[in-house]
């Protein structure tokens, strides 16, 4: 077990830097130049080269890469003649002329916001996907598996954006639940539960009903699959209540699988939910990147955002692969 | 005289939007403790359906089952068939168990074999985890797994077929059960672990002077271990007796054809293997008359179009030996040239 855990962190190590250089070399080849974007009105040669020089761009692609990794390790000065100096300690994501912010402050800033809403979706849609999941195919073909069919439709086909319109539009404008001045405001769910609710439960459930939706289907599936299996068959016969049957065995076996794409959606949407975000005026990863891309074209930000959000997939995918292998003996033993 | 279990004319059916499958028909047998009774039949002819019918093992809600299945137990006796469903639960794995065909896909593949057993043990019996572990050690000890002490806390994929299929045998056997069923327990297995699995079977039913109905189309494994047979065909019994009636003094032009099908080690050389031609019937709207008649080579020798009409009773050839055929135990001998003084 210890041997196969090192040696998939060698390969997430390994997959980050192919990650991270690819984002650099992407954005080389981008024939939008950052130091011709900021240079100003009176714009000759030589300050666009001096531009260049400043923010770090007159070097190679590999030059450009390898600073970037040590200023993640080592925190990195990026006033090279410039006015002032300007330190971004470790780690350093770079530095936005545009913001004049080191890129860990601004991604700091947001992530709470991000994570709240990545987190309380998780919960959300997991609990109502698997439980519902579970119900269907328990009274396959009843009632309750057709309604489940039903909502399994309705939160497959609406998008984000339409349900995200219709909960402003009832919840706040119409019903009042929320107060529109207090939309997106940031509250910390440790010292303002109440508050936090207020900001992110709305976001949170928009953001889980598609979600959710698959999640039901897949457990549904899932479980019938797995409760046409022998060994239930054998669970039965040794006499066990349903009731352990389904518990132990059955969710044991069904269960699995989905801990693979629930940590996969997970840490997609730490990367950020642009849309979700939009609507409810949440600043996020997502708005961050969206912004940094089509209004300022912050090279550090748009690079610190991509490599983050690719981050959180690889490392997320380290941990489902560790949690497969200690929830599948068959796994662990390859 | 009562034997353990009499199960008479069970009948099992499924709804399907095709209409009606009679999986068993009017099934009866019995096996008393200490005895093993085979049923013999090929895929489709509903053995293994009666016996899920007597471990309650098929869902109510869409299994037609008639008939009854008593299990006389020194409480009294009890039909499984009628019976609560709680109270057959609680009757499985204690007083009747079962092994599955493919000890493959019949084990939990998460959980090592050793929690199984004692899962299985802990039903019916107090004791903490670690005294189940350990019930789950003699078992596997007893069904003759090297190490036993060791290996409890392996899981499935760790063993071989057999060695698989003898974890199954203790954990059916953990609460030492009245009622074995061996669902064909060696189909699934190498010919040389075959006869081991079934000499563990036969020991340990010795041993614990149980009742053993072994389910296989593996005629060879019938003779070896078998004190009754019953040979089913189109989910009826066709032929039942005693083990020595049906190998030398077989009543039915089925259960004949099915002996010349087997390899002799006593008559090779110009000897060829005779297949029996045609398919099995559709369990779905079964023909009238005789369900072996399209395939059965002695139809002409019945009067009239008798066998296509008109579907043969189970009557009693000779002593204790029933058969479902319209030809008389004189011409079925002269037909199939097997002796009736052999």
């Amino acid at each position: 077990m210890l041997k196969y855990v090192t040696r998939r962190l060698l390969y997430t190590v390994i997959l980050l830097l192919i990650v991270s250089f690819t984002i650099f070399y992407i954005f080389d080849l981008i024939p939008v130049d950052p130091a011709r974007l900021i240079c100003s009105k009176q714009c000759t040669p030589a300050l666009v080269e001096a531009n260049r020089h400043r923010l770090g761009l007159d070097v190679s692609v590999l030059e450009q890469w390898w600073r970037f990794l040590q200023g993640l390790v080592q925190g990195r000065n990026y006033g090279e003649g410039g006015i002032k100096d300007i330190y971004c300690g470790a780690p350093s994501f770079g530095y936005s002329f545009n913001r004049h912010e080191c890129v860990s402050t601004v991604i700091a800033d947001v992530f709470p916001t991000t994570l709240s809403l990545t987190i309380g979706a998780f919960v959300m849609w997991l609990s109502v996907g698997v439980s519902l999941g579970v119900l269907a195919a328990r009274k396959k073909g009843k009632f309750a598996d057709r309604a489940s069919n039903a909502f399994v439709l309705i939160g497959t086909s609406l998008p984000t954006f339409i349900t995200g319109i219709l909960v402003v539009l009832f919840i706040v404008l119409k019903f009042h639940l929320v107060n529109p001045l207090e939309l997106g405001d940031w509250k910390n769910p440790i010292t303002d539960p109440i508050g936090w609710l207020r900001t992110f439960f709305f976001p949170c459930a928009t953001l889980a009903l598609a979600y959710a939706a698959t999640y039901t289907r897949f457990t549904r599936s899932n479980v019938l699959e797995i409760s046409s299996e022998d060994y239930i068959r054998t669970a039965r016969a040794k006499g066990l209540s349903e009731k352990v049957i389904l518990r132990k065995h059955t969710l044991r076996a069904a269960l699995a699988p989905i801990v693979t794409i629930a940590g996969l959606d997970f840490a997609g949407l730490l990367g950020g939910a642009i849309i979700t975000e939009g609507i409810f005026g949440l600043s996020g990863l997502g708005k961050l990147s969206l912004t940094a891309v089509l209004q300022t074209y912050d090279l550090p930000i748009i690079v610190a955002t991509t490599l983050v959000g690719s981050a959180f997939v690889v490392i997320m995918n380290l941990i489902v692969d560790i949690a497969y292998a200690y929830l599948d003996p068959r796994v662990r033993a390859e | 005289m009562t034997k353990f279990l009499e199960v008479k004319n069970l009948s099992v059916s499924f709804p399907t939007e095709d209409g009606l499958v009679k999986a068993s028909n009017d099934v009866s047998y019995s096996v008393d403790l200490g005895k093993t009774l085979a049923i013999v039949g090929e895929s489709g002819s509903g053995k293994s359906v009666s016996n899920l019918a007597i471990m309650g093992l098929h869902n109510r809600a869409t299994t037609q089952i008639s008939g009854s299945a008593f299990l006389n137990l020194d409480e009294g006796p009890i039909d499984v068939i009628t019976a609560p469903e709680e109270t057959v639960r609680r009757l499985r794995g204690k007083v009747m168990s079962m092994i599955f065909q493919d000890p493959m896909s019949a084990l939990h593949p998460y959980f090592s074999v050793g929690n199984q057993i004692a899962e299985a043990w802990s039903l019916y019996n107090e004791g903490s985890k670690r005294d189940g572990m350990k019930r789950a050690a003699e078992m596997l000890d007893l069904v003759g797994i090297p190490s036993a002490a060791d290996r409890v806390k392996d899981y499935p994929h760790q063993f071989s077929g057999g060695m698989r299929q003898r974890v199954m045998i203790a954990m059916a056997l953990v609460n030492n059960p009245k009622l074995l069923i061996a669902d064909e327990p060696t189909t699934a297995l190498d010919v040389t672990v075959q006869s081991q699995i079934l000499k563990l079977i036969q020991e340990i039913q010795k041993e614990f002077n149980m009742a053993v109905i072994l389910i296989t189309h593996d005629l060879g494994v019938v003779a070896e271990v078998a004190d009754n047979v019953c040979v089913m065909y189109g989910g009826k019994i066709v032929e039942t007796s005693a083990i020595d009636e049906i190998f030398y003094r077989s009543q039915h032009p089925y259960t004949t054809a099915l002996l010349d099908s087997i390899p002799r080690v006593d008559k090779f050389g110009s000897h060829r293997l005779k297949a029996i031609s045609g398919q099995p019937p559709s369990l779905i709207g079964l023909p009238k008359g005789c369900s072996f008649a399209p395939r059965c080579q002695f139809v002409s020798h019945v009067a009239g179009s008798r066998c296509t009409t008109e579907d043969p009773e189970l009557t009693e050839k000779a002593k204790d030996h029933f058969a479902r055929c319209f030809l008389s135990t004189e011409q079925i001998h002269t037909l199939t040239g097997r002796s009736v003084t052999a």
